[in-house]
Parts: structure tokens; C-alpha cells; sequence
């Protein structure tokens, strides 16, 4: 099979249904190993037993960005070769995003106020990725606004690309302005600060929420080509209801 | 295992996370669910899509 027969939503469909059962199976799989290691590691000598939280709230904050960088990809999939399995990557993606995203306040905020002695403060880190929150949620009310699925796609296409300046807004914001939340410490020039006892346990949860995001991912792009069927159908049932 | 002074923090934000995994896995499940009973209701009804019927032979 090539990488074109892949781009039919019949064959895709067909594929996720054969890949389905091997990645749940997987991410169960790293989802135990994951969890395992979490427990098991050691407090940090300065946050004690908080430093836990970092093992959800990493990869959630991780998958809210991918998300929206897996859609700015489909969107040119859709703007330059108005693809329709890049439209359905994109809108299965979107309420994915948004999940992850909202984890990442969620944790970071019951992290913070331990820590910080707050829950939120409107440092740059915080708010981009409240705005990103906030941007998933306009994209979900878009798609849910047009209905004509390809012109949505097109319409959603054009703001997640102008959206995705936030990205490196939020990768750089603890560089480019004074802020609570700390530096990177993972995705640095000359690695990673974390010690290994804590940096192995945060690799495997990175894996399984990953393995994770790509398993719902793909469900949700199987429902969503079933549901563009079902709107076909739909319309070839009003029609025939209509009469000549 | 202790969690020390802010247990309930790291409990809350683990609950978080599982609340907001299931529900994306129940989001997926129903929705495919409902899918599925509309679409074996057209069927039954005699619509079809040109590429269920090539699927189908």
C-alpha cells in the first residue's frame, strides 16, 4: 500500500480499524509502565512529593501544542490540496487539543498553588496557553457554526494557521519576558536539567499520553469520516423525501 | 508511598486527568455509537454511498 491509497477516507478507515486494537492495546500497555515508574520516584529535594504533578502536567501541556501543530499541518493539507483527510485530521484533533490543553491549566494550577502560593497569575507562560485554550475553543465553535464541512475546513484552516503564532509564543515566553513559571528544563540546548530518577518516570508518561493522543486521534478520525458519510446519506434521503 | 503536605493537590490534579481522559474515551465511544445506529438505519432504508457499496462487494 502506497502513501497515496492512505489519502482515500474508505482505505484510511478501513486501515485505522486494523491499527485501532494494537494501539490501545499499546498504550495500556505504556500507560502501566508509565504510572509504575510515577509512583515510585522519588520526591524533589526543593517540591517534595508535588514534583508528581509534573508527570500529568508535562505531557498534557506537550499534547495541548502538538495538537494544534498536527492542525496547522492539515491546514495547509486542506488550503493547498483541499484534502479532505486533512479537513477530518484536523477537526478530530481540535476537541483532543482543547482535552489536553485544559488538563494542562487544570495541573498547573493545583501544581502553583502549593508552589507559588497561587493558582494562576497572569505571567506569559500562563496566559498563552490560556489563549490557546481559548483559541480550541473558537475552532470547536467554528466547525460547529458552518455547516458545509469543506468551507468550514478552509475557514478553521486559516485560523489555526494564524494561530499557530502562539506556539513559539508559549516555547519561548519564560525566555522573552520575566515570568513565574520556571525555564525550560526538558527541550534545551545541552539537554535536559532534570535529574534521571525523575527524568525517566516523565519520558514514560510523555510516551503513554502520546500513545494515547495518536490512539483517540485516529478513533476520532474514523468517526468523523463515518459521520461525513452519514451526512451524505442524509442529504440523498432528503433528497429522494423531496421527490422530482 | 507519602505525599506529604499536599496530598490533596496531587490527588486533585491525578482526578483531574483521568476525569478529563475518560471523558474523551466516552466522547469517542458514543459518538461512534451513534454513528454507527444512524448510519445502519439509512442502510436499512435502502441509501447507500457509492464507496459502502464497493466496501460491501
Amino acid at each position: 500500500m502506497t502513501l497515496i491509497d492512505l489519502a482515500n477516507p474508505s482505505r484510511f478507515r478501513a486501515l485505522a480499524e486494523r491499527a485501532l486494537p494494537w494501539l490501545v492495546a499499546a498504550t495500556v500497555l505504556a500507560f502501566a509502565v508509565g504510572v509504575e515508574q510515577a509512583y515510585f520516584a522519588p520526591d524533589d529535594y526543593q517540591q517534595g512529593a508535588t514534583v508528581k504533578i509534573m508527570f500529568i502536567h508535562v505531557p498534557a501541556a506537550w499534547l495541548g501544542i502538538f495538537a494544534w501543530m498536527l492542525m496547522s499541518v492539515a491546514g495547509i493539507g486542506t488550503l493547498v490540496w483541499r484534502h479532505p483527510l486533512a479537513d477530518v485530521a484536523a477537526k478530530a484533533a481540535a476537541p483532543i487539543g482543547a482535552a489536553f490543553t485544559l488538563m494542562c491549566l487544570i495541573t498547573g494550577s493545583l501544581w502553583g498553588r502549593p508552589m507559588w502560593g497561587t493558582y494562576w497569575v497572569w505571567d506569559a507562560r500562563l496566559t498563552s496557553v490560556l489563549v490557546l485554550f481559548l483559541m480550541y475553543l473558537g475552532v470547536l465553535a467554528l466547525w460547529r457554526t458552518i455547516e458545509e464541512p469543506a468551507r468550514a475546513a478552509r475557514v478553521v484552516a486559516v485560523l489555526t494557521l494564524v494561530g499557530a503564532i502562539n506556539i513559539p509564543i508559549i516555547k519561548f515566553s519564560v525566555d522573552w519576558w520575566n515570568t513565574l513559571h520556571q525555564g525550560a528544563s526538558l527541550l534545551r540546548l545541552g539537554g535536559p536539567t532534570i535529574d534521571p530518577t525523575i527524568l525517566v518516570p516523565l519520558l514514560a508518561m510523555l510516551i503513554a499520553f502520546t500513545l494515547l493522543f495518536l490512539t483517540l486521534h485516529l478513533a476520532a478520525m474514523r468517526n468523523e469520516i463515518m459521520r461525513r458519510r452519514v451526512r451524505t446519506m442524509l442529504m440523498m434521503q432528503a433528497d429522494a423525501t423531496a421527490g422530482p | 508511598m507519602s505525599l506529604g503536605p499536599h496530598a490533596a493537590f496531587i490527588i486533585a490534579a491525578y482526578a483531574a486527568a483521568a476525569a478529563i481522559v475518560a471523558a474523551l474515551v466516552l466522547w469517542v465511544m458514543l459518538d461512534r455509537r451513534a454513528l454507527m445506529r444512524t448510519l445502519a438505519a439509512l442502510e436499512a432504508q435502502g441509501f447507500a454511498r457509492r464507496s459502502g457499496r464497493e466496501e460491501r462487494s
